[in-house]
């Protein structure tokens, strides 16, 4: 490497960039923060969805499905399956697990109640109402 | 050989750990793997979702193992200085095993909702998100085991000489133990949650980990090749500015499509398509190094890690990595097989392979000899060969399969459905699997390596040679 930029010079570099870049992202993040309100539904999700988002973590989806295309790759997104099925069609579904078809991938059985089938929906319908910038390109997810 | 410093054995049960749940994770890919292709392959014994818990956070958990080992062999060594407290670090260890042993074992014995409900996670919810499945009292063992860690390093340092190599070591730790406190950070609104979700994954594995990672490789170059230190670590602040100038607003590539304004399209593209660029200094370092070297170590197999090291992390992370990193191209392949085969390479390319660079290194001298017999030594390098092309086949196949996923899928005007496209790509996981157990046998023959010893009086010579691919 060339003589000219020497140790102390490349670690001068080295503080000064990232602190560049820290406070770049920094600033970023605080415009982010503040356009939020206007790309959710509700800035504060209400208490169904936040218990349908509970639901959701607690049985671990995420280790299957994606979501707004994170996650695992096993099982369908989810980020618009409200608009692909609608309500009862995921309701009907998770109630059906699973298949038991012999070969095919199956989904457990999680014993919903009625109330808590409608919080997982209202958290999938809160987040099929993101504005994703128009992904996924089409309904298939 | 001797150990330099009597502390530096603290290393050893770490690194043993970190190779014993190295063997437990890639058992559960190979279960995952199956899976895939059979879809009701332990079911209901071993979901899909847990196997793939199991296979993720060991990876980490392993991964962690190695750093904590790396640090505490080659801290002494470069601050001139016995270890501030070894009794610290050797319970450190048993908690940690601990923590993580239970965990696991928690995954597969009881259902995840009851674990959570067991665990606290209704005080303070931060289970059920990728990589952060853990319950509320690993999480909290995590933080009191990298706290711990840190002063015990910290205070080494301190009371020693202070080289770039463990100024930057110490950077990336700090900075991977500041980054996990956002792990407790897990608000209603999914796309906050998500947003900060990030700033531990990706600031974790495209910031912080890649200094773990410099500091690492760049103590072994100096070790092997002899080179100037000078050379080395001014290589070493001109690989991390790379890192972390395009790594932090970087960021912005998984910003895409989750809910944050559209401008991030052009901050994460932008800075992102960058992002390969601190992997390939990082290769011509390796090469640059073992070039123009002043003597020829005898481990030749750690030489073999170290420039592994530079490719792969350049190939799975720089390449496969920017293959699909552009908003555009984004766009179709977020969240596909793509993303799956950049993962697999990436990890093992740049984190795997590292960890065993310094493993490579250091565990003969920690068993007391500087390197290992010559019978040994080739079949590392032959498990080196067998691990390396099976995950570049693994990569290739998840690629096909990803490309063939987002045509079907997204792409053709009539879009196929996930399920009708997943059955489609059948041959390929069969292929990814093959190339799977492939590595399982690369692995068992690194296990081996440790145990083999010269046949007496027979001349090595004629032993293969590993071909370069």
């Amino acid at each position: 490497m060339s003589a000219f930029l020497t140790k102390s010079m490349a670690r001068n570099i080295f503080y000064g960039g990232t602190l560049f870049s820290v406070l770049l992202f920094l600033a970023l993040t605080f415009h982010t923060t503040w356009q939020l309100p206007k790309r959710v539904p509700t800035e504060t999700p209400s208490p169904e969805v936040a218990r349908g988002k509970h639901l959701w973590e607690t049985r671990n989806c995420i280790g299957c499905h994606t979501l707004l295309g994170e996650g695992a790759y096993f099982a369908p997104e989810l980020g618009n399956v409200y608009k692909r099925r609608g309500p009862e069609f995921i309701k009907v579904w998770i109630k059906a697990q699973p298949t038991k078809v012999p070969g095919r991938r199956q989904m457990p059985q999680f014993n919903f109640s009625e109330q808590q089938l409608d919080d997982l929906v209202a958290f999938l319908k809160w987040t099929s109402e993101i504005n994703t910038e128009k992904w996924p390109p089409n309904i298939e997810g | 050989m001797q150990l330099q410093y009597k502390s530096q054995a603290v290393a050893k049960p770490y690194f043993i750990a970190a190779i014993a749940l190295f063997v437990g994770q890639i058992l559960f890919g190979l279960i995952l793997g199956l899976q895939y292709v059979v879809g009701d392959f332990l079911f209901p014994a071993i979901p899909f979702n847990i196997a793939r818990m199991v296979h993720t956070n060991l990876l980490i958990v392993w991964l962690l193992f190695g750093f904590m080992g790396a640090a505490y062999y080659l801290v002494p060594e470069e601050t001139e200085t016995e270890l501030h407290s070894p009794l610290l670090a050797h319970l450190l260890f048993w908690i940690f095993l601990a923590a993580g042993a239970l965990t696991v074992v928690g995954y597969l014995m009881v259902p995840y909702a009851s674990l959570a409900q067991m665990t606290g996670n209704d005080m303070l919810e931060t289970m059920g998100r990728e990589f952060l499945e853990q319950p509320l009292p690993t999480k909290l063992g995590i933080v009191v085991v990298a706290l711990a860690f840190l002063y015990n390093i910290g205070m080494t340092i301190l009371k020693g000489r202070k080289t770039a190599i463990s100024i930057i070591l110490l950077t990336g730790l700090v900075g991977l133990a500041v980054l996990f406190l956002f792990a407790f950070y897990n608000p209603s609104n999914l796309v906050k949650d998500k947003y900060y979700w990030w700033w531990v994954v990706h600031l974790w594995v495209e910031g912080v980990w890649e200094l773990i990672l410099g500091a690492i490789l760049g103590f072994v170059l100096l070790k092997i090749t002899g080179v100037d230190r000078e050379v080395i670590e001014k290589w070493l602040y001109v690989i991390i500015t790379l890192t972390l100038v395009t790594g932090i607003i970087g960021t912005g590539h998984h910003y895409y499509w989750i809910g944050a304004p559209g401008y991030w399209q052009w901050w994460g593209s932008i800075f992102s398509a960058l992002e390969p660029i601190p992997f390939f200094a990082m290769t011509v370092f390796c090469f640059n190094m073992v070039n123009r070297r002043r003597r020829q170590h005898p481990n030749k197999a750690a030489t073999l890690w170290a420039l592994g090291t530079g490719v792969m992390a350049f190939l799975g992370a720089g390449v496969w990595g920017f293959l699909h990193t552009l908003a555009p191209v984004n766009y179709y392949t977020h969240g596909t097989q793509i993303t799956a085969a950049h993962g697999h390479m990436a990890f093992y390319g740049a984190y795997v392979m590292v960890v065993l660079t310094i493993i490579s290194y250091a565990m003969p001298i920690l068993r007391g000899r500087e390197v290992n017999p010559e019978r040994s030594q080739v079949l590392e390098m032959w498990s080196f060969w067998l691990m390396t092309v099976s995950m570049v086949f693994i990569t290739l196949f998840l690629t096909a399969a990803g490309i063939l996923q987002v045509w079907l899928q997204r792409i053709i005007p009539n879009p196929q459905s996930f399920m009708a496209v997943q059955d489609q790509l059948a041959m390929f996981y069969w292929l990814r699997w093959l190339a799977g157990v492939v590595f399982m046998i690369g692995l068992v023959v690194y296990l081996y390596s440790f145990f083999a010893k010269d046949k007496p009086q027979t001349a090595e010579a004629s032993e293969a040679q590993p071909a370069a691919t």
